[in-house]
């Protein structure tokens, strides 16, 4: 069974590859991550450093993308913005991705009363308005990352965990899984050898859908004013300021927005075209 | 469909109790009381707002009183705004947030079904790869950004709409309309347009061209019946999502709603406008819910 | 069939086909209605319950206290108050009442009135957040801490009906600028306890249709975070010389929204400029753009009681390593004054003769001094609550205090409700604070530094500096006051428990077509001078 998962994951580069915006997406996404994680070697300036003297200046050759309006280098805070940014993203999407499969795994393996229980909690918790909470919790404890992590995946485990059951529940009817069974291997060792390698699929897909929502939602967040501690920053607080002084300044919407929309809509494509790779008759 | 839908309410009861008590014991354990002011109050003047509004009592009495008040509709007053309750500060924000997300939805259903149904009935044509990309152009563009856009180029530079506002002017709630809208607008087509698709390669449509039937009626009375299914699905959680942004959008207008009194009651920590607002956006959500859930059951019967 | 597909595509578009009409402000001449940008919501219309600028806007509209503010900025017009005699020591006030002036529904505004309406205001079980305005009042004070029971031994007096006396613990020369203060008007007790009692909070007496008011305007419409409208009074005594017919007030607390706004004809005067702006539109906009002097300091609080804020020298250090002048020109940009001291200064009267240099070099030394070699103080964290404006403002003073001192500062930015109560239990180092005077009055700052006082929080106690302001306040004479002032100012700027970074301005859009609307102190336009011409 493991050897299928090299196939299906060539055939899945193999389709990603063919189309030209795919390829494109994965370029794009690869060159922000690198560049994000190289970022405090490569960057021009110090995030923070100021030049009040020279204020808010469009691009040029000693700035490439323009300062702000204490004339820090925005390319700069790009940089830096962009760590936050696909950290708040790709961390929280693991708690959620943890948190999702673990319960999903369990229910649907399980199954009987603890999977009614267990799911039964899921759609109670569909019902409460989290990004409300969210934002009831980041104004009341503030800016903190970790919470913020914690807060986000909690939300968004839940569709995980019900993609999950739903796989598991088709497995574990498989014969491989009854032979395992049949053969006494430990329940937690069925869980973690078996069950979950065959499920990941569709959740990998989900997941790569997840970020950019995550992405979206911190952009949210700071602008209601709840975003990370200045002087750092991240996308959402570069275009927040931004939009402040289109009229003005235009750069500094321009830049951050177009990097963060590209982001987003490459995400989105890799998601897309994973989800078609993987299973073609899957919806749109 | 009875059975779906008593189900559905008696799961409504543990997530209204989970939510007051989550809000309760977050606003409670939240730095800083409702009275906190620039101008420092006296502690013998704090003691007796306190005193006025119930706060001196022990944690539980409080929760144990706010519940009883619920159970009979009363939602206590607001703190921020003496003189008024909250029951009268949701009356006058939430028609207007409901309203918002309504159009918005109309606004995303019109766009979307129309340009999912031009992308599946010419797939991999530039029929379809045009509104598709701009769909998923749609999805990237957050409202922050779309917003502020649209208010500079249709308010200030072309003159033709109001800056915001709700009501007030002819075409206020243009912008605000197609702000909320237009991330649901994008997904709506992709949705509509794999649905279609799906549809689209079924036996019966088939046997239906066959017979000779008009291609619009082909599509619009067989196809779209089944097509819209995942669209449907989707409007329920769509909504929850869609009054979340309103907070973004009714800051960026201006538009009085129940998102920016809830923001502005978290902040100022006027506990039972939070409470009383959680409450009345988890019905909403779980109205929606089901609503959703109900008309995806009787358009295509399977599901039940 | 593609056609109809393209119809249905279009129907959105048919939406856009609508434009809107003519704006508010170009046809305001006509109807005399003033369109104002009025900051948030306002809580409520209680004068004795409210405590922000834009209840005060509105307030101004609707009750009219003894005096009236001058509308540039002079000593105090008559009100309601026709005329008053001071007594020879300073302390007993005896107004007489006009015989013209009446309540909205036609009722004779009395001295009874006014009584009736500070003792609510001084009533424990209200717990107004202003009673310290009447505290000059005799017994004012101990009748509010409810050491006395007994109203009548409060000093303010019902004559007659046109006449008020008031009697005073000392000689307040301020007292007529605190008169004109919405916190010390009349209100209409018949409405009052129509809808609760003398000490209800939040009753229904401020709706349209139940506010009883007194002054140029009543209340017309409440639309709940849309719009407050003022309509003429036809009872006003003054009502002839009235020009505006309506004025309505729009909570926008987004800046930039008020900003679009203005510039679509919405508006006739803002409550402010979103700071980025304020360049260029001093090109653009010449003659609306509005920078008048505020009675207002903005500063940053040192926690005494926390090493090493304990230590003057690190206070002075700190102080001699802020560029106050670039942060005006280059950060704030509002065209703010650096500050030097912290009452606001004021060519026409209180001028205090103090100055803060920056002298990075003097800074370094003091904080050798003081113990800290190069690169040795501890990073500690500068506390202000969300807000664009703190923000900027704090991470150039970051820059500034890291590049002149080596000191490494991290930024708190908190919500408002989390940052007020750090502050006040002393959990923070430094912090961001601002103060706006309630009346014209030097007393209105310094008052604030005295030991204990609850708006002090920065556990700095000087007993000299106590005393020279319980001494200011018997005196007399405005010439020795101020001087008495001055020294206090001076003890207050060497110690520097409290940072004076710039003096504010009020900085707004003002439509061409309004007039008397004149820039003063403590920005009040009271609306029965404003007009609205062509």
């Amino acid at each position: 069974m493991e050897s299928n998962q090299p196939s299906l994951f060539r055939e899945a580069v193999g389709r990603l590859t063919s189309n030209r915006l795919s390829l494109f997406s994965c370029i794009y996404i690869s060159i922000i991550l690198v560049v994000a994680i190289i970022t405090p070697f490569i960057a021009p300036y110090d995030y923070a450093f100021q030049d009040l003297d020279l204020g808010p200046a469009p691009p040029s050759s000693e700035h490439l993308l323009g300062t702000d309006t204490l004339g820090r280098d925005l390319l700069t805070r790009m940089m830096y913005g962009s760590r936050i940014s696909l950290m708040v993203g790709f961390l929280a999407t693991t708690v959620a991705l943890v948190i999702g499969v673990m319960w999903g795994t369990i229910a649907g393996f399980v199954g009987g009363k603890t999977d009614a229980i267990m799911m039964r909690i899921v759609d109670v918790l569909y019902g409460i308005p989290f990004i409300i909470l969210i934002i009831l919790l980041m104004v009341i404890f503030g800016r903190n990352l970790i919470l913020l992590f914690m807060a986000i995946g909690a939300v968004e485990w839940l569709t995980m965990a019900r993609i999950v059951r739903s796989q598991v529940m088709g497995l574990s009817k498989q014969e491989f899984i009854l032979a395992a069974e049949a053969m006494g291997v430990r329940k937690i060792n069925i869980i973690f050898r078996h069950l979950i390698p065959n499920a990941i699929g569709p959740v990998i897909v989900y997941a790569t859908l997840t970020v950019p929502q995550i992405m979206l939602l911190e952009a949210f967040l700071s602008f209601l004013g709840l975003g990370v501690q200045a002087p750092l920053s991240s996308w959402g607080i570069l275009i927040r300021d931004g939009a402040v002084s289109m009229e003005e300044y235009w750069w500094l919407l321009v830049f951050p927005s177009l990097t963060f929309s590209l982001t987003l809509f490459s995400l989105n494509f890799i998601g897309d075209g994973l989800r078609d790779a993987l299973d073609p008759r899957s919806g749109p | 469909m009875l059975e779906l839908i008593l189900k559905r309410l008696g799961t409504a009861i543990p997530v209204l109790l989970a939510v007051i008590t989550l809000t309760f014991l977050m606003v409670h354990s939240a730095p800083g009381g409702p009275f906190d002011a620039e101008k420092a109050v006296t502690p013998e003047v704090l003691a007796k707002l306190n005193a006025k509004y119930n706060l001196d009592a022990p944690l539980w009495k409080q929760y144990s009183d706010y519940l009883l008040g619920v159970m009979q509709g009363d939602f206590g007053p607001s703190f921020r705004y003496p003189s008024r309750s909250v029951t009268e500060l949701i009356m006058t924000g939430l028609p207007i947030t409901f309203e918002l997300a309504v159009y918005a939805i109309l606004f995303a259903l019109m766009l979307g079904v129309s340009a999912g149904i031009l992308g599946a009935l010419k797939p991999n044509t530039a029929y379809d790869y045009l509104p598709m990309t701009t769909a998923m152009l749609g999805i990237c563009i957050p409202s922050i950004i779309l917003g502020p856009s649209l208010i500079l180029t249709f308010g200030i530079w072309l003159e033709l709409l109001p800056v915001g506002g709700w009501g007030d002017m002819p075409g206020d709630k243009i912008l605000p309309t197609i702000t909320l809208g237009t991330a649901y607008a994008a997904y709506c087509a992709r949705l509509t347009r794999g649905g279609m698709l799906e549809v689209l390669n079924q036996d019966f449509i088939r046997t239906a061209r066959a017979k000779g039937l008009s291609e619009f009626r082909v599509v619009i009375v067989h196809a779209l019946r089944g097509g819209l299914t995942p669209v449907i699905a989707f409007l329920g959680p769509a909504m929850a999502g869609l009054l979340a942004g309103s907070f973004v959008v009714e800051t960026i207008f201006g538009i009085p709603g129940l998102g920016r009194f809830y923001v502005e009651a978290a902040f100022n920590r006027d506990y039972t406008m939070i409470l009383g607002s959680s409450i009345f956006f988890s019905c909403l959500i779980i109205s929606f819910n089901l609503l959703s859930d109900v008309i995806a059951a009787s358009i295509n019967p399977k599901l039940r | 069939m593609k056609l109809r597909f393209l119809l249905f595509l279009a129907l959105p578009l048919l939406f856009l086909s609508c434009g809107p009409s003519e704006s508010p402000v170009s046809r305001a001449h006509l109807d005399s209605i003033l369109y104002m940008g009025n900051g948030t919501e306002p809580q409520d219309l209680d004068p004795h319950v409210v405590t922000g600028v834009p209840e005060s806007h509105i307030l101004m509209a609707l009750l009219e206290g003894l005096v009236v503010r001058h509308p540039e900025g002079l000593d105090p017009l008559p009100g309601v108050a026709e005329t008053w005699d001071i007594s020879s020591d300073g302390q007993t006030y005896t107004f007489n009442l006009r015989s013209t002036a009446l309540w909205s529904n036609g009722d004779s505004v009395t001295a009874h009135d006014f009584v009736y309406a500070w003792r609510r205001m001084l009533t424990p079980s209200l717990g107004s957040k202003y009673p310290d305005m009447l505290y000059d009042v005799v017994n004012a004070e101990k009748f509010n801490k409810g050491i006395i029971k007994d109203f009548d031994l409060v000093g303010v007096k019902a004559k007659d009906d046109k006449t008020l006396v008031v009697t005073l613990e000392n000689p307040a020369t301020y007292f007529l600028g605190l008169l004109a203060h919405y916190t010390t008007r009349p209100v209409h007790k018949p409405t009052i306890e129509k809808f609760g009692q003398i000490d209800t909070i939040g009753s229904q007496w401020t709706r349209p249709g139940n506010f009883i008011g007194n002054g140029p305007f009543t209340l017309d419409q409440w639309k709940l975070n849309k719009v407050l409208i003022v309509k003429k009074s036809e009872n006003y005594w003054d009502a002839k010389s009235v020009k505006l017919k309506e004025i309505h007030f729009f909570p926008i607390d987004n800046t930039s929204r008020e900003d679009l706004m203005f510039r679509a004809g919405q508006l006739h005067v803002t409550s402010t400029i979103p700071p980025e702006k304020v360049e260029v539109y001093r090109e653009e906009y010449p003659d609306n753009i509005h920078i008048d002097p505020y009675y207002g300091t903005y500063y940053y609080r040192f926690n005494t009681e926390k090493k090493p804020f304990d230590n003057k020298l690190v206070r002075q250090a700190l102080s001699l390593a802020l560029d106050r002048r670039q942060i005006v020109d280059k950060v704030s940009k509002g065209g703010q004054s650096p500050a030097f001291s912290f009452t606001p200064p004021d060519p026409n009267s209180y001028y205090p003769p103090t100055s803060l240099d920056f002298n990075p070099q003097k800074a370094k030394e003091l904080l050798r001094e003081a113990g800290y070699e190069d690169g040795t103080f501890p990073s500690f964290e500068l506390l202000y609550n969300t807000s664009e404006g703190h923000q900027k403002l704090a991470q150039a003073v970051q820059q500034m205090w890291r590049v002149n001192l080596g000191i490494n500062v991290t930024l708190a930015n908190t919500d408002w409700k989390v940052y007020l109560s750090r502050q006040s239990v002393g959990d923070f180092s430094v912090s961001r604070a601002g103060w706006i005077g309630d009346y014209h009055d030097p007393k209105s700052f310094l008052d604030m530094m005295v030991t204990g006082r609850g708006n002090n929080q920065t556990g700095w106690s000087n007993s000299e500096y106590d005393n020279l302001l319980i001494e200011a306040a018997k005196s007399t004479s405005r010439t020795e006051r101020y001087g008495l002032l001055y020294e206090a100012e001076k003890i207050l700027m060497e110690e520097l428990p409290i940072l004076p970074v710039y003096t504010y301005t009020r900085i707004y859009m003002l439509h061409e077509s309004v007039k008397g609307w004149n820039p003063n102190l403590l920005d009040s336009h009271p609306y029965q001078f404003v007009s609205i011409e062509k």
